[in-house]
């Protein structure tokens, strides 16, 4: 039956593809607890009491029916099937590293404490005080947003009047290319006592970094519009307005999108780094007073979150930027 | 038919250098009709595509008129359609929304969007008209181009070079697509070529022009009926006097050789 055989394959390679978390939740289960001072307290969580082994077991468990309807989805298209199983060794790797590293930092404490707690205990920090990280979280997301969207919309536009007006170009571009290579933090404690709060001054600082190479690079793409695309616009009834955003702007599309990419970049760092120095809330914030405490693994929990949060940011921009330059060679499907 | 649409007045175009003058065009003098079909042919140099340029609009002459209808020629503007060699479309945006480009900048898109789909057929680009530019071949390309220029209803068509870079197949088709489009709409065409097979194919007259100082030498009517056949006795009469007289206009005459 060929029809059963293609079945049987399917089902193999998703159960390979979970199978090295499956293997992390045994050997979690079955693994004694060598080491004793491994704190098994118990925190409410969902109705329920759990400790940081029962967290850790229900992450995996996520993971794998996470994985598992990944690759029940994955069955229906051949390239989707394709990347799927491509990335089943990769899952199978993480899935015994995982157990590796419980078993190494949780059950035996070999890894240097408290530098290094395994995986469950990281998940303490989350079990502990999960909404106080949510808070810091939110924080440092308001902060990224203000910054990054006044940023774009400041860079676009003093790019599009660097570009276009060849005395604005010769005015500010040379202070654009100078200001510019000075990371942005270095301007902290001007900023600092420029602004009214903490949280201005921080979007302050996240609005030069981002503003940078959103303007040197949307000046460039509008400067590199060729003559040939004004002219015909302008027999087609063009008058300055249009040529700007009509032409020019549509032209340079594609740079505009390599300078936010370089300035999401630049932001994460920005903004982990103002936070870090003086900021009342923010993951940065939350690293450094976990420091403080030698609570090494709420630093791991807020790494974590920052990992996921800024591959979610990098993955939308991506995805608008994929929406907006469907018209280029080479992006289109 | 014989009204005069265009005017050239001694037209003059000195191109400065530092030390340096050059004369692009002198003394051009030329009238073209309404509905007429209009070629300048030369060899490169010769200023042909200056003389396009001023028409267009987007160049002035240091001294002689330009005038369309009567009216002096003072900037780019929609009466005189432009297309040029190749990749000029505008690469964001699809094949149906290049060719709705002047209607959208004059914001009458609305109640004129029937014309883009009349022009999609007339150019023979039905299902083509969500592609991209770079997803279509060069001779599609330059008929969109050609579209575009005329959605705008231009009294007059400029056409720099439009077919150089293509095929002579993809070349001879959208010949055969300019003449169509001439017929249906009776849009005077001016073509600059380097092509006199393309030349007399098209044309009511050709203008010959010759370079340093470029400047039109000879102006020849072309009285064959369309469809012309690019290898009738006439065509080929009409091709070999023009390649004679372009070996006459070369600064050294080369040898004939008689078989």
């Amino acid at each position: 039956m060929k029809g059963n055989n293609k079945v049987l394959r399917h089902a193999n390679a998703i159960l390979f593809s979970i199978s090295g978390f499956i293997i992390a939740i045994i050997v979690n289960t079955l693994v004694p607890q060598v080491a004793s001072d491994v704190s098994l307290e118990e925190y409410p969580f969902a109705g329920f009491l759990v400790n940081i082994n029962d967290a850790y077991r229900l992450v995996l468990a996520l993971l794998i029916l996470w994985y598992l309807g990944n690759g029940l989805y994955a069955v229906k298209s051949k390239e989707g099937w394709k990347k799927y199983t491509k990335q089943a060794k990769f899952r199978f790797a993480c899935g015994i590293a995982l157990a590796l590293w419980d078993v190494l930092g949780t059950k035996l404490e070999v890894l240097p404490q408290p530098f290094f707690p395994g995986p469950a205990g990281i998940l303490r920090a989350f079990l502990m005080e999960g909404s106080f990280i949510f808070e810091n979280t939110l924080y440092s997301l308001r902060l990224l947003a203000a910054g990054f969207i006044l940023g774009v919309i400041f860079g676009v536009g003093t790019g599009i009047l660097i570009g276009w007006f060849p005395k604005v170009y010769y005015w500010v571009a040379p202070v654009l290319n100078i200001t510019g290579v000075i990371p942005a933090v270095a301007w902290m404690p001007f900023a600092l006592t420029l602004f009214p709060t903490p949280f201005s001054a921080a979007v302050f600082l996240i609005v030069i970094c981002v503003w940078f190479p959103v303007a040197s690079l949307t000046a460039s793409g509008v400067q590199s519009t060729p003559k040939a695309q004004f002219e015909v616009a302008r027999t087609l009834g063009a008058k300055t307005v249009t040529l700007v955003f009509r032409v020019a702007v549509p032209h340079a599309l594609p740079q505009i999108f390599t300078g936010i990419n370089t300035a999401s970049a630049f932001a994460f760092t920005t903004l982990v780094m103002a936070e870090m120095m003086g900021q009342p809330g923010g993951l940065g914030y939350y690293i450094n007073a976990s420091k403080v405490w030698s609570a090494y693994y709420k630093v791991f929990a807020a790494i974590i979150v920052m990992a996921i949060l800024f591959s979610v940011i990098t993955k939308v921009v991506a995805w608008i930027e994929h929406r907006a330059l469907r018209w280029q060679k080479g992006l289109l499907k | 038919m014989s009204e005069k649409i265009l005017e050239i007045r001694d037209v003059k175009r000195v191109y400065k250098d530092e030390d340096n003058e050059v004369d692009a065009l002198v003394d051009v003098n030329l009238s073209v009709e309404k509905g007429e079909f209009v070629s300048i042919i030369g060899a490169s140099g010769c200023g042909k595509t200056t003389l396009l340029r001023l028409i267009a609009g987007f160049d002035k002459p240091q001294s002689g008129d330009l005038l369309l209808d009567g009216e002096p020629i003072k900037e780019p503007s929609i009466e005189r359609g432009y297309v040029l060699q190749q990749g000029s479309l505008f690469p964001w945006l699809t094949v149906h929304d290049n060719i709705a480009y002047g209607l959208k900048v004059r914001g009458v898109y609305k109640e004129e969007k029937a014309r883009v789909d009349e022009f999609i057929s007339l150019i023979g680009l039905e299902g083509f008209e969500k592609a991209f530019p770079h997803q279509i071949s060069g001779g599609m390309a330059q008929r969109v181009a050609i579209a575009r220029a005329l959605i705008n209803d231009p009294e007059i068509l400029l056409l720099d070079e439009p077919m150089g870079a293509l095929d002579s197949f993809t070349r001879a088709d959208i010949q055969d697509k300019l003449l169509e489009l001439r017929k249906k709409k009776n849009t005077t065409m001016i073509l600059v070529t380097h092509d006199v097979d393309e030349a007399i194919y098209l044309s009511d007259r050709i203008v010959i022009m010759t370079p340093r100082p470029g400047k039109i030498s000879e102006v020849i009517d072309i009285d064959l009926p369309h469809p012309r056949h690019r290898g009738g006795t006439e065509f080929l009469k009409i091709r070999r006097e023009l390649l004679e007289k372009f070996h006459l206009a070369a600064a050294e005459p080369e040898p004939e050789y008689m078989i």
